[in-house]
């Protein structure tokens, strides 16, 4: 009896917190609250998605100017050929469905005192709680010759666009010859996606192992490790044999200047790398709307409390994603739709005059290495006094060693993961 | 399909009612929708990934100890499961059991 009034209570108090239950009416009396989220993203979608599920008696709007959205994840896979573009771009349809208005335009400036968005059409959207996930800049000229024209023939693919950025790298990849040379510039961290350019690397050996085997990739690193990298270095191993170089930092591997014409890559101390395919990740910050609206410090980054996720710059205003600082959390989709949950949550107990939830965030990233070869890294985050931390004895990477069952199953649940994360944010 | 089932509801409005402000230092509430970014829509499982909603409590909990302890093989589970406590994992067993 003890123990199911223990569990009952936990429950109760588990989906109150979570607002699962009938709402009570928001403090804020007279009207319906609206909550306004930027950006249809990871963190985007989710917090709509979310909002409309746990919280209907709010009112959501989400502010997305691509109709639909092609995911960075499983992106990757269109490189290898496992997958094709269209099973990577989801539409707003569902969520319409679900009674999120949603406008296709793209928020031009924040006036956080008056709680007023204007969008580039000319709409001005009044809110009561802002959720920001406009995602990630790309650092044009931090690379000296990477703008965006270099960027159509040195391709990034790092932001989810129209899926054009990653056609662009998998239709480079059809055109060059084999026995040619794959090079990648990778940044500094923090960035998105930290296993990202990794898992590209593999998928890229995939594809010309089976179409190009006489070819090698050349990977330029402005970092001395990387993420999962023993069983990244074990599995190029085992599959790929001796395609792929990896040049760490101190050896050189940091890229500084890019020549688009002649496709060269130059590192730091001058050394000229002729590619014939180049993928240039460039250093980031977090998207201009969070710049343009002073929400970001000098570091490019959001600074957000972390059990709420509120912008310490300006009230009313939630950052979450990759736009955000969740350090030590990585700057991933998985936790991009975790601490969207959090900040809207946060921000309707907040309308509600109750405490936020306790914060409690997850992530795994799945890579995959070849097709039936994928790794993964877990981490589960709490916050303490001093902000978050990963638990102690939890989490971490898989398991190293010659275990064909174990990559066949993450690379299995990797879809898995894939299918149902974007049925949390879509759905 | 995300709906807790309307006695549980019940329980959990009452327990509201009492002691709403518990919600602030619950066992992380967020515990349960942290699965759901692999177990699918509401816990309804995806694919290769088991499903929770609906299943027994006492199931699920021992299933989270048991990986937590390495008594049980598990894919990532273990890692996974050794993130959380005791109460966390009765939390959101109760969650996903009383979920349809
Ligand atoms: C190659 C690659 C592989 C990856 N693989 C994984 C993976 O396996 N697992 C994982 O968890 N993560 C992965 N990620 C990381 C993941 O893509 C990001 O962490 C995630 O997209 C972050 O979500 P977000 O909401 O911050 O940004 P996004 O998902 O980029 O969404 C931002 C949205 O905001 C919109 N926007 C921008 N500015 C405005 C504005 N002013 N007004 C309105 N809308 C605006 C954009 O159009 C965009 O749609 C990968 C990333 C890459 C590049």
């Amino acid at each position: 009896m003890a123990t199911a009034l223990t569990r009952r209570a936990a429950l109760g108090t588990a989906a109150s917190a979570l607002g699962l239950l009938a709402a009570p009416a928001l403090s804020r009396a007279q009207g319906t609250a609206r909550l306004l989220v930027i950006g249809g993203g990871f963190g985007g979608a989710s917090a709509a998605r979310f909002a409309r599920l746990h919280h209907p008696e709010v009112e959501v709007t989400l502010v997305e100017p691509l109709t639909r959205f092609v995911t960075c994840p499983y992106g990757n896979l269109l490189l290898s050929g496992f997958r094709g573009i269209g099973d990577i771009t989801h539409s707003y349809d569902r969520l319409r469905g679900r009674g999120v208005r949603v406008v296709h335009d793209r928020a031009e400036a924040i006036d956080a005192a008056a709680r007023t968005v204007r969008l580039a059409g000319g709409e001005t959207l009044r809110y009561d709680k802002l959720i920001l996930s406009p995602g990630i800049a790309l650092r044009w000229g931090a690379i000296e010759g990477y703008d965006e024209a270099a960027a159509e023939r040195m391709p990034h693919a790092w932001v989810p666009g129209d899926g054009g950025q990653i056609q662009l790298l998998r239709r480079q990849l059809e055109a060059m010859p084999d026995g040619g040379v794959v090079g990648f510039a990778i940044p500094p961290n923090p960035f998105r996606c930290p296993p990202g350019p990794y898992e590209r690397i593999s998928m890229v050996a995939a594809y010309l192992k089976r179409h190009k085997p006489r070819s090698k990739i050349l990977a330029l690193d402005a970092k001395d490790a990387f993420s999962k990298q023993g069983l990244f270095q074990d599995g190029w191993r085992a599959l790929y044999g001796g395609m792929i170089e990896w040049v760490p930092a101190s050896q050189d591997g940091r890229v500084v200047r890019v020549d688009p014409a002649e496709r060269v890559l130059e590192t730091e101390f001058g050394t000229r790398h002729r590619v014939d395919v180049a993928n240039v990740i460039p250093p980031q910050s977090a998207a201009r709307i969070v710049l343009d609206s002073g929400l970001a410090d000098t570091s490019g980054w959001a600074q957000v409390d972390p059990a709420t996720f509120a912008s310490r710059a300006a009230a009313d205003i939630h950052v979450v994603g990759d736009a955000g600082n969740g350090a030590p959390m990585p700057k991933s989709g998985y936790i991009a739709n975790n601490t969207a949950k959090q900040a809207v949550a946060s921000a309707i107990a907040a309308l509600r005059g109750v405490p936020p939830p306790e914060p409690l965030y997850f992530n795994t990233c799945y890579s995959h290495v070849g097709e039936e070869y994928g790794i993964s890294i877990v981490g589960i985050y709490r916050v303490g006094p001093n902000g978050i931390v990963e638990v102690p004895n939890s989490g971490g990477v898989s398991p190293r060693g010659d275990l064909p069952e174990q990559r066949r199953l993450e690379a299995l649940h990797a879809d898995s993961w894939y299918a149902s994360i974007t049925e949390d944010m879509f759905g | 399909m995300e709906r807790i089932t309307a006695a549980l509801g019940m329980v959990g409005l009452l327990v509201l009612g009492v002691a709403a402000p518990a919600a602030a230092t619950g066992p992380a509430p967020l515990a349960a929708q942290g699965c759901l970014g692999c177990h699918g829509p509401g816990g309804a499982g995806m694919a290769s990934v088991p499903p929770l909603a609906g299943r027994d409590a006492q199931q699920i909990e021992a299933m989270l100890r048991g990986f937590r302890d390495d008594a049980l093989p598990g894919t990532i589970m273990n890692r996974i499961a050794r993130g959380y406590t005791d109460a966390e994992i009765a939390a959101l067993a109760a969650y996903f059991a009383a979920t349809r």
